[in-house]
């Protein structure tokens, strides 16, 4: 682009705002085709138990049931795929259908098809599955003891895999440190709770041999291949939707069940099949994330430099694996020494089978959990070394002129300015006044405390031989016959507003308005083949891929110009709807007119085809690194144990910014759900392996009268990864605010002697951590 | 979930109501707000086979306010007691309550009659109701009744509401002149019910001593109940912060707590230490300045 951006950068409102917020859109629930049936399942109650038998007869008489399936009917649906994989990993199979056994509460045994949802659903109550309930797997450190009750029978241990990452001599490194600080810390299993939750349409219509699956998915072309490979379709006869799809966080980077089940049934009845979970459904059988607990050791010499850093941790899998579930803890691994030079680490991790549902990707995904540890021993290392805990970070970060900076976990960090982010933090703190501020509370007997976290993150998933295949992003851009823009792109937002911000980087490169851009994205049979949107990657890779499909269609718009103006094609310039010939501005045409010709085709530039429609498969070169600086002021309660937010600061690179308004949206969901690891969640499970905790009126979600006003500011550190200069941000707030809140609340009942309470720092916790140090 | 089928009647007059009970006698279940039975159902934790729905009879809702209290309707929502001015001013206590009650959506729709028929040992209105001795007036088949507040929490989700049973009104006589009434409450953080909640009711003499003092404390126990240990070592004297914080720290002595997982027994009965020193330093502070 010759020309200034017009709509990169501005905070231009979503587009989609309006019709989400007035109901007008359409999500996989809304869409009702005639004659469509209802799937419920019958679900195990128990974290394992044998089934030794299972009687349909009362729920197949029910009025209005169409079928039922148990395993026997659908043992040939192919299992739940297992995307990621491990050397010498224990890979158990996941049935669609229980058959012996149920390994977790919430697991399907019996699918009834119904003509309504309610019918369907009274008809499951009705299936009599005769369980003998067995002992369950619930805590992960008692699963991993010899002689534990086993998850699966077949197994010798509920070990699931060994895995380990090391850089540099972490033991070389503990001798030269002067101090070592150690500290066991847990990541608790967390739900991720997407506003919808999951649903699937499966529409086979027999005469055409095609089905239609809609999906409330973030990956509609893996559901696609992965789908009909389990039902054993070709793919291309499978046409899957992501519709309006509300919130993932993760949990709809997935292939669940229920896709091929319903898939399966209505290739069975010819008719389509609806399965729409319900919020209990949702808390049992979609991912959870997180789950860890692990033992951390950290050396440091006396002036604060650290030495090495090892973290052996045990990653809580679940009874199965669903798609990245043995992907997830290697980005912890990769994370380890977040945004230090720290030339020594190592991590050895130990998966665990436990009768619960399997973990996966949850917004951050592997990397929440190191900045976590790594945040959190941090202040617990300035403790012991008496140097405050900003002083002790800047000690440990790279200097800006040492990007791209490689770490000990084998990474390239693109670009960074880490004593900056940290800077601009601070001074929009006034920290010295906060910290005098803490002083004269504790004088009145008041308890507020500080709390940093400075972070690096790994985004823009990624090259595709570093993630394993499928890392890049594809993209379609059609200029119409009448001068507007369509962006079909392999992305799959679901509320990231991209529709908004590709329209934006369509509009400056073509100089047309923003408004006439349509993005369309989720339909198979409409977009290139794409890989979807997680791990901050939408823009990154996605954006990208627009921006390349995007200059291929100016560039040949560009020759039909140069023809039309006998010009350069070089020298062709757009902008404000016109295109003109740079060095001779009073040559100009409407884009409309010259996007007309390209169809008309009725003269052609030399070598070129009629038509304006390129498509571009972008694979970027590496990762990309946000970074930044979160500051939390709180004030905890000691009799209630209750914490406060009084302010939250948050400093966030994440590149160049195409849209600051969708940045600032993202940054406050994330350090909402940060927040809420922080301080509220955690699934917990019964000894039966019964969730105690599996709806809203048990499982705290983070509330807005909980959050005080966030202040956001930015730096802004391009990237050379991708041609946007931008380095994600749908995950930079969840990693940021877990360990700055957390840290928050230690300092501020540092007065106790306290330097560590495990999450979720719930009244009770931090009522009772103050109670023993009282005692 | 969803529920299981029943049938659904909205009679238009409390004889028709309590004529519908008695025919149904135990299938039949009184809807009012539904916030609590509702979820229950969906839950199928509960199955009646016949709802009948209060909310068409107009003589159930609405406040009044005479000489010496205030009379309010069993269907009068949450939303309308909190933004009550008679209430704000004759029993502060109950205003704060209802505010604090789940969210906006459960105040539009949930009601002063629902909640204290359904007895939840976490609701927020028991506490007050004890601490103001407010009387409840129920209607069944032999005519009415009034329940002293003492009387009428009976167990966890029970109460001294007999079978066929509608809950019409409850009274509550205004604050003592130098009197006031506060109510504060710990949340759980996700259903917003009471992990413990204090009502306290003070109405000082023309010397400042405590002439009568009642606290309410709900979410602790199985039951609200009263601290009387708490209301009798203030009686009398002139309290002082130290004097409500050592006497209320037995708020919770003895008492068979609650236990779950977001909140332990002894946690729950140091809370209604806590928040009893807190409501009565309040409701004092206000009794002494108004």
């Amino acid at each position: 682009m010759a020309q200034a951006p017009k709509f990169i950068g501005a905070p231009i409102k979503r587009r989609d705002d309006p019709r989400l917020i007035q109901g007008l859109a359409h999500y996989v629930d809304d869409f009702n085709p005639p004659g469509t049936l209802h799937m419920a399942c019958a679900r195990s109650p128990y974290g394992k138990a044998n089934i030794r038998s299972v009687d349909v007869s009362k729920a197949a008489a029910a009025d209005g049931v169409v079928a039922v399936y148990t395993y026997e009917e659908t043992k040939g649906i192919g299992p739940v795929p297992v995307g990621a994989v491990l050397p010498d990993a224990k890979v158990p199979v996941q049935p669609i259908l229980a058959d012996k056994q149920v390994l977790f509460a919430g697991e399907p045994v019996v699918a009834v098809i119904a003509e309504t949802r309610y019918g369907a659903l009274d008809a499951a109550a009705l299936v009599e599955i005769d369980y003998e309930p067995l002992d369950a797997v619930v805590d992960l450190e008692a699963a991993i003891e010899p002689g534990s009750t086993k998850v699966h029978d077949d197994y010798e241990s509920n070990e699931a895999f060994k895995w380990g990452l090391a850089g540099g001599d972490v033991e070389a490194g503990m001798k030269e440190a002067d101090v070592i600080v150690k500290e066991k810390m847990t990541n608790v299993r967390v739900a991720p709770l997407a506003l919808e939750p999951r649903g699937v349409l499966a529409h086979y219509l027999p005469g055409e041999d095609k089905m239609t699956l809609w999906t409330s998915t973030q990956v509609p072309h893996k559901v696609r291949t992965l789908v009909a490979g389990q039902i054993g379709m070709p793919e291309n006869r499978m046409r899957v939707i992501a519709p309006e799809v509300g919130g993932g966080f993760g949990s709809k980077l997935n292939i669940y069940r229920e896709e091929a089940l319903a898939a399966f049934v209505t290739r069975e009845l010819g008719v389509p099949i609806k399965w729409v979970e319900s919020r209990s459904e949702n808390f049992l059988t979609t991912i959870h994330g997180r789950g860890q607990v692990g033992e951390i050791e950290m050396g440091l010499k006396r002036d604060g430099t650290i030495t090495a850093f090892r973290y052996n941790v045990l990653a809580d899998c679940g009874a199965y694996y669903q798609l990245l579930t043995l992907a997830i803890f290697t980005l912890t691994g990769l994370m380890l020494p977040g945004p230090y030079k720290i030339d020594n680490i190592e991590m050895n991790a130990t998966g665990v089978f436990t009768n619960k549902v399997a973990t996966d990707a949850y917004r951050g995904a592997g990397r929440p959990e190191a900045t976590y540890i790594l945040e959190r021993m941090m202040d617990i290392a300035a403790v012991e070394l008496g140097m405050d805990p900003v002083e002790l970070r800047r000690k440990n970060f790279p200097d800006k002129s040492e990007f791209p900076f490689g770490t000990s976990a084998g990474l390239s960090y693109d670009s960074g300015d880490y004593h900056l982010a940290l800077d601009r933090a601070l001074e929009a703190a006034d920290y010295p006044a906060m910290r005098a501020q803490q002083e004269e509370a504790r004088n009145d007997g008041r308890y507020l405390g500080i709390g940093f976290s400075t972070y690096v993150e790994i985004c823009g998933m990624g090259p595709s031989a570093a993630l394993g295949g499928q890392g890049w992003e594809s993209a379609r851009v059609r200029v119409e016959p009448t001068g507007k823009a369509t962006v079909f792109s392999g992305a799959s937002p679901h509320g990231q507003g991209q529709q908004t911000s590709f329209a934006q980087i369509v509009a400056d490169g073509l100089g047309i308005d923003a408004n006439d851009v349509t993005v369309v994205h989720g339909d198979t049979d409409v977009v290139p083949y794409g890989v979807g949107t997680f791990g901050s990657r939408g823009t990154v890779v996605g954006g990208s891929a627009v921006v390349y499909a995007r200059d291929k269609v100016r560039a040949k718009m560009a020759k039909f110009a140069a023809m039309e103006f006998e010009a350069d094609e070089n020298d062709i310039e757009f902008e404000d709807g016109r295109v003109f010939v740079r060095s001779a501005p009073e040559k100009s045409a409407g884009f409309a007119d010259i996007a007309m010709m390209a169809y008309s085709a009725i003269a052609l530039p030399e070598d070129t085809d009629p038509g304006l429609e390129e498509t571009h498969f972008f694979e970027p070169s590496n990762f990309t690194f946000p970074f930044g600086t979160h500051i939390v002021l709180v004030e905890v309660d000691p009799e209630t144990g209750d914490v406060e937010i009084l302010r939250y600061v948050a400093v966030d690179d994440v590149g160049n910014m195409i849209n600051p308004l969708l940045v600032h949206g993202q940054i406050h969901g994330g350090i909402a759900q940060g927040t809420g690891q922080a301080l509220e969640e955690e699934m917990l499970y019964g000894e039966g392996g019964q969730p105690l905790n599996a709806s809203f009126m048990h499982y705290a979600l983070p509330k807005a009268n909980r959050l005080p006003r966030f202040e956001l500011l930015h730096t802004t550190t391009p990237t050379d990864v991708n041609p946007l200069g931008a380095k994600g941000v749908g995950e930079a707030g969840t990693i940021g605010s877990t360990p700055a809140v957390v840290n928050a609340v230690i300092d501020a009942l540092s007065p106790f002697g306290i330097t560590h309470i495990d999450m979720p720092l719930r009244p009770e916790r931090v009522w009772r951590a103050i109670a023993e140090k009282r005692a | 979930m969803i529920p299981a089928s029943f049938d659904y009647v909205r009679p238009q007059s409390l004889e028709d109501a309590l004529a519908r009970l008695g025919e149904h006698g135990d299938d039949a279940r009184v809807l009012a707000g539904g916030h609590s039975l509702l979820p229950v159902m969906k839950a199928r934790l509960a199955d009646p086979g016949v709802l009948v729905d209060i909310a068409g009879i107009e003589s159930l809702s609405g406040i009044s306010e005479s000489e010496d209290g205030i009379t309010i309707g069993a269907m009068t929502t949450h939303a309308e007691i909190e933004a009550s001015a008679s209430v704000q001013g004759r029993c502060r206590s109950l205003a704060e309550a209802a505010a604090a009650i789940g969210d906006v959506q459960v105040r539009n729709r949930g009601t002063l009659g629902g909640s204290l028929a359904h007895a939840d040992p976490a609701a927020d209105y028991p506490a007050v109701i004890l601490a103001a001795n407010a009387e409840i007036t129920v209607a069944g088949a032999d005519g009415e009744r009034v329940i002293a507040a003492d009387d009428f929490f009976t167990g966890t989700y029970e109460t001294a509401l007999g079978a066929g049973e509608i809950i019409t009104s409850v009274r509550i006589r205004a604050s003592a002149a130098r009197g006031s009434s506060a109510y504060l409450k710990a949340a759980q953080q996700a259903s917003g019910f009471a992990v413990c909640g204090v009502a306290a009711r003070v109405a000082l003499d023309a010397d400042g001593a405590v002439e009568r003092i009642r606290v309410g404390v709900t979410g602790v126990a199985a039951t609200a109940y009263r601290a009387t240990s708490v209301e009798d070592a203030l009686t009398g004297a002139a309290p002082s912060a130290e004097s409500i914080r050592k006497a209320a720290a037995t708020a919770g002595e003895g008492v068979d707590a609650l236990d779950d997982f977001y909140a332990g027994a002894d946690f729950r009965r140091h809370l209604a230490g806590v928040y009893a020193a807190r409501a009565i330093g309040k409701a004092w502070i206000r009794a002494a300045g108004e």
